[in-house]
């Protein structure tokens, strides 16, 4: 299974059509698949906060947005989490790379993985963690969860769901 | 002339097009001065006005007005890179530069000191980039509206500010109040 292309596939397939991006090596795959799809307008942000900005006027606008990005970044967002998505009650699937977690090469990573799910549970965000490839299956479901709360959503994507780093 | 003086001046023209409103203060300001569902007050998020009235401007296609500040602007200074990579001619970002971070007591910004905002913007790759006088602001904001161009402007003005009070309106009231806005 291409799991970039099966995530993009179910972003399409829910009208997901505004999407921003903070690169990280793990979700280059998908970032492409996203910029090479016709049906969804992509903009990379220059940080988190920005593009979850973006994403609040995108979807009052109209569009249903989506943001992807790196669990280093959450720190950077929990303002505009709590007092703009929250606050005004609006959707966001946050699909996040789970940097430091297992197969994780790089150990500052791992600083900010023991405070990613403490972060996103004192937020009261409802969080997903795919570790096996099997669990992407799932995403179409969150994505539908997502827009039915008007809630922002995380779904954290770990190394081991990505395949591992190979040589490194 | 003060931010609320501008705001009162140039109600008139915005009125009737969509607007996202900078925290604190402008909205307050705004709320109190005219008052209208095609307005969309920020409570909370120093520095976002730019990139959520960026993200509706690329997601339909009325004519829309950022309301921002110096201080903001220099708070997300990551979005004139993203605003000129990306443009759309039914933007406009109107930065109230007052060089000063007014809601908080007036302590001054840099952009009071040495940068320029509109310097900056330019090197962002911004291409319709105007700094105009507080008192010539009218007919460059109708202008800026009018045009299938972005356009940044930067406002320089006096700091100060006018007593008022905060918006209790209910967030979520006014984010439905503006997206049927959007939709009308």
């Amino acid at each position: 299974m291409n799991i970039d292309k099966k995530i993009v596939d179910d972003l399409v397939a829910n009208d997901v059509s505004f999407v921003t991006t903070v690169p990280c090596k793990q979700l280059a795959g998908v970032i492409e698949e996203v910029e090479n799809r016709d049906e969804i307008f992509h903009i990379p942000s220059n940080k988190e906060d920005e593009g979850m900005g973006l994403c609040a006027g995108a979807f009052m606008g109209g569009k249903r947005p989506m943001i992807i990005m790196q669990n280093t970044a959450l720190g950077v967002t929990l303002n505009t989490l709590a007092t703009l998505t929250q606050f005004y009650r609006m959707p966001l699937p946050m699909l996040i790379s789970y940097r430091g977690e297992l197969r994780e090469p790089v150990s500052c990573q791992v600083e900010m993985a023991v405070h990613t799910k403490a972060l996103l549970a004192q937020l009261n965000i409802p969080t997903y963690h795919f570790h096996w490839q099997k669990d992407v299956e799932e995403f179409d479901n969150i994505l539908k969860y997502t827009f039915m709360s008007n809630k922002p959503v995380a779904i954290l994507t770990d190394a081991n769901f990505w395949g591992g780093y190979g040589d490194q | 002339m003060i931010r609320s003086e501008i705001l009162k001046e140039i109600a008139p023209i915005i009125r009737d097009h969509l607007v996202v409103c900078n925290i604190g203060l402008p909205s307050q300001e705004l709320h109190m001065i005219d008052d209208q569902p095609t307005n969309f007050y920020m409570l909370g998020t120093m520095g976002l006005s730019s990139s959520i009235g960026f993200g509706l401007a690329l997601a339909q296609d009325k004519p829309v007005i950022s309301i921002d500040g110096d201080g903001s602007v220099l708070t997300n200074l990551g979005t004139l890179p993203t605003i000129a990579n990306n443009a759309t001619g039914n933007y406009t970002l109107l930065i109230i530069d007052n060089g000063s971070y007014g809601s908080t007591g007036d302590q001054p910004t840099y952009a009071g000191m040495k940068t320029s905002l509109s310097a900056v913007a330019t090197a962002c790759g911004c291409e319709n980039v105007i700094e105009v006088q507080d008192k010539d602001l009218g007919p460059v904001l109708q202008s800026a509206i009018d045009s299938d161009e972005m356009t940044i402007i930067v406002c320089k003005c006096d700091s100060g500010n006018i007593k008022l009070p905060v918006i209790t309106m209910d967030p979520v009231v006014i984010r439905h109040r503006f997206m049927e806005a959007v939709k009308a």
